[in-house]
């Protein structure tokens, strides 16, 4: 029995980690931020080159075979570095759609392409997560999509789609197929590009080779679990500037640090997010290894780390006083990470009522 | 991560179940309100004989003798809770006074009271807060002077659970008046029957007296009675306060705690309606079953680093703050999806689960306050685990 983390995945997290310190300092991200920059295709790049868009893709398709616990570590740290680039779509959620449904013809055409950071993928199954809002919903129909959806994932840049339909279908898109049109929504957040897809008669290619319903279970759980430790990344950081900031910051003659109220502020943060750690590495494990508990874990631990995060990314913010509130620091590119993180692919109300469902507590 | 246990130790697991099954009939009944029952006993030396009770303890002190193995530790609490039997005795002799007299005792100490304690059939009670000296513990002023070869203790203590029932007390006082406030305390044991110690029952907010507050009055006791040596008082208890909070938090207790409610939303109605369709009552068991699972996954982890002998830092030291907080949250949920029902108490009708949720609520309370309040377990957070500075001393006046 041994509930942690092997050698090599403490390794592997270091150096993605060491990468990020390096390519993704705020100077860099609130340049691509101010920019709007779909991505930042440097940093995207240094992921490549650690094979990061592979990681969960099948060795013999050239990925590296590499498990959900191993892309939450990599989430983590993106958080932490507050990232500007594709990953949860491109990464995780396209990959689990082409190993759940895609025809082996089109798993040869495509795996590869992604696992070598070729292309860049958007995922669109908000509508399946969170609920439909203003309209939106995908009609297919004779191999032809219409309708739009919204809150797609990785969207600016993104060579293809992975586009989920009212009944479940799934289906590929091309990004410049004929009658595709492709907006940015500007959220909080711009360090990730999330954007709208409006379909009128768009060729796709359907995803008809494993139960479409299941893979899109799949793709939810894991992105799900991918956004809770993105907000455990980000959340850890947040803890670690506001104590270094209390370290320094002096008011009434002493740092401020030194006062037990901004002390047990600290703490506090400290003693909510840490347990979230353990929950995500379970989610993650289930999902590989005890199917039957995956889709319930990951609705725990994408709530949880929601509902934490947001304390810490408030609180964070209190220790750091005036200067946290101002543009100067940068330390509000922490908190709007973890803002998006909580209502992307559903809410934590919403997300609870999956787990009520999936315990038999509610009606679908 | 390897959720398995492996062969070896589902061997022993397999073991653990055949005992269960040989003798869940022997499993006591009445466990004794104060002191362990006739039953109990029984059942606790049936416990050490088969290593299921002072497993790591070794054997000429009346333990098992067994080599420390966490996981089988915990092998032995899963099958026994999935079996819904006691484990052995619990209480602040075996769980703090044994591990202390281990580390610290001489020979004789250990020879003398080990065993009988393990077995239940001497009961301690612990004599460290005073009504001065609470959560600044080294600030205690029950003195202990010099006498020949005794010491004349003269003083009060409080808080200390089973005194009224106690055989002996370990406790802490001031042998060394001109030391500095953490070097002149000693750790001392002895009798509860000693002439000049007065216990008196200390009702709380529950109705019950869980707690006593003890008076001595030139009480004598052996100086040869001191646990390591004169002015060692501090290091000792710090060594045994350790092994307190490992015990407070507990995440499995929350685990069951969380089943009970799961129970009762299932089967309590309202107008009709189960508690558990109740979208409200249901979002907050919920959001309370994740924090559930968070700690027990947490706990697995720090289990997991206890057998590598790895550091766990700042997660294991958030546990007894988190956990006692998970409980009393629990208990909460319960007392409001009850509603109405939920507050009633003592022997009313219509009462739930014999008033278990309102005790619970508030002896909880007790728990948050109780082996370092919550907010000194944020001082230890933030100055040990986030490297945070102490609060200056106040300059003096």
């Amino acid at each position: 029995m041994e509930f942690g983390l092997s050698e090599d995945q403490r390794l592997m997290q270091e150096s993605v980690n060491r990468t990020l310190e390096k390519v993704s300092p705020l100077d860099r991200v609130r340049k691509a931020a101010e920019a709007r920059e779909p991505y930042a295709r440097d940093i995207w790049a240094a992921l490549v080159d650690l094979g990061v868009p592979g990681l969960i893709v099948p060795e013999n398709e050239g990925g590296m075979g590499l498990k959900l616990l191993d892309a939450a570590l990599v989430s983590e740290a993106l958080g932490r570095y507050v990232a500007p680039a594709p990953f949860i779509a491109t990464a995780v959620m396209a990959p689990l759609a082409l190993i759940g449904s895609a025809s082996p013809r089109q798993q040869e055409a495509f795996l590869p392409k992604l696992a070598g950071g070729e292309a860049v993928v958007g995922v669109a199954i908000s509508e399946r997560a969170s609920g439909a809002r203003d309209g939106a919903g995908i009609t297919a129909s004779g191999g032809k999509l219409t309708g739009k959806a919204l809150f797609v994932l990785d969207c600016g840049g993104a060579d293809f789609y992975i586009v989920g339909d009212r009944d479940c279908g799934l289906h590929l898109v091309w990004a410049d197929a004929e009658g595709l049109a492709r907006t940015e929504l500007t959220t909080i957040d711009l360090t990730r590009s999330v954007g709208e897809l409006d379909f009128v008669n768009v060729e796709a290619e359907p995803l008809v080779s494993g139960d479409a319903k299941t893979t899109t279970r799949r793709m939810l759980d894991a992105g799900r679990v991918m956004l809770a430790a993105d907000t455990l990344g980000a959340g850890w950081r947040m803890i670690e500037k506001a104590v270094d900031y209390a370290k320094e910051r002096k008011q009434f003659g002493r740092v401020i640090g030194s006062f037990q109220a901004v002390k047990h502020m600290c703490a506090e943060m400290a003693a909510e997010l840490e347990p979230g750690r353990s929950l995500i590495w379970y989610a993650a494990h289930a999902f590989d290894e005890i199917p039957e508990e995956s889709s319930l874990m990951a609705a725990h631990a994408k709530a949880h780390l929601s509902e934490v995060g947001r304390f810490v990314a408030r609180t964070a913010t209190e220790v750091h006083g005036g200067m946290g509130f101002t543009d100067l620091l940068g330390l509000h590119y922490w908190f709007k990470r973890i803002g998006l993180d909580r209502q992307l692919l559903g809410s934590p109300e919403r997300v609870r009522q999956d787990a009520a469902v999936l315990q038999g507590w509610a009606a679908e | 991560m390897d959720l398995a246990y492996g062969p070896e130790y589902e061997a022993f697991r397999q073991q653990v179940r055949d005992f269960i099954a040989a003798h869940r009939d022997k499993a006591p009944r009445n466990f004794g309100v104060n002191r362990p029952s006739e039953e109990a006993l029984v059942w606790q030396r049936l416990l050490i004989e088969h290593g299921y009770a002072a497993r790591t303890i070794p054997k000429e002190y009346g333990g098992y003798g067994a080599e420390p193995d966490i996981l089988k530790s915990r092998i032995v609490a899963e099958e026994f809770s999935n079996a819904r039997l006691p484990m052995g005795l619990s209480n602040q002799g075996i769980s703090m006074l044994v591990p202390t007299l281990l580390e610290l005792g001489t020979e004789e100490q250990k020879q003398k009271w080990i065993a009988p304690t393990l077995r239940g059939d001497v009961v301690w009670c612990q004599g460290y807060s005073e009504p001065g000296s609470g959560s600044d513990l080294a600030s205690l002023q029950t003195k202990a002077t010099e006498d020949g070869d005794d010491f004349i203790i003269n003083g009060q203590k409080i808080w200390t659970s089973t005194a009224h029932a106690a055989d002996m007390i370990f406790c802490l006082v001031r042998t060394e008046p001109d030391a500095k406030k953490h070097e002149g305390i000693s750790y001392l044991i002895f009798s509860m029957k000693t002439p000049g110690i007065e216990v008196r029952p200390l009702v709380t907010m529950t109705g019950h007296a869980e707690f006593n507050e003890v008076f001595f009055t030139d009480v004598r006791v052996p100086q040869k009675d001191i646990v390591a040596g004169r002015g060692q008082g501090w290091f000792v208890a710090n060594a045994t306060l350790k092994h307190e909070r490992g015990m407070l938090g507990d995440p499995n207790a929350a685990g069951s705690r969380l089943k009970q409610i799961i129970e009762l939303m299932e089967t309590e109605t309202m107008d009709g309606e189960r508690l558990i369709e109740n979208p409200l009552f249901r979002d907050r068991l919920l959001k309370l079953q994740a924090r559930v699972l968070a700690m027990q996954f947490h706990g697995l982890r720090l289990l997991t680093a206890s057998a590598k002998k790895e550091d766990a830092g700042i997660a294991r030291l958030i546990v007894k703050l988190q956990g006692c907080d998970l409980n009393h949250d629990l208990a909460a949920l319960a007392i409001d999806a009850l509603g109405e029902l939920g507050v009633l108490y003592g022997e009313s009708p219509h009462l739930r689960a014999k008033g278990t949720w309102q005790h619970r609520y508030m002896f909880d309370l007790g728990l948050i306050i109780g082996g370092g309040t919550a907010q000194i377990q944020k001082n230890i957070i933030s100055e040990r685990g986030l490297g945070m500075p102490r609060e200056p001393k106040p300059a003096k006046a």
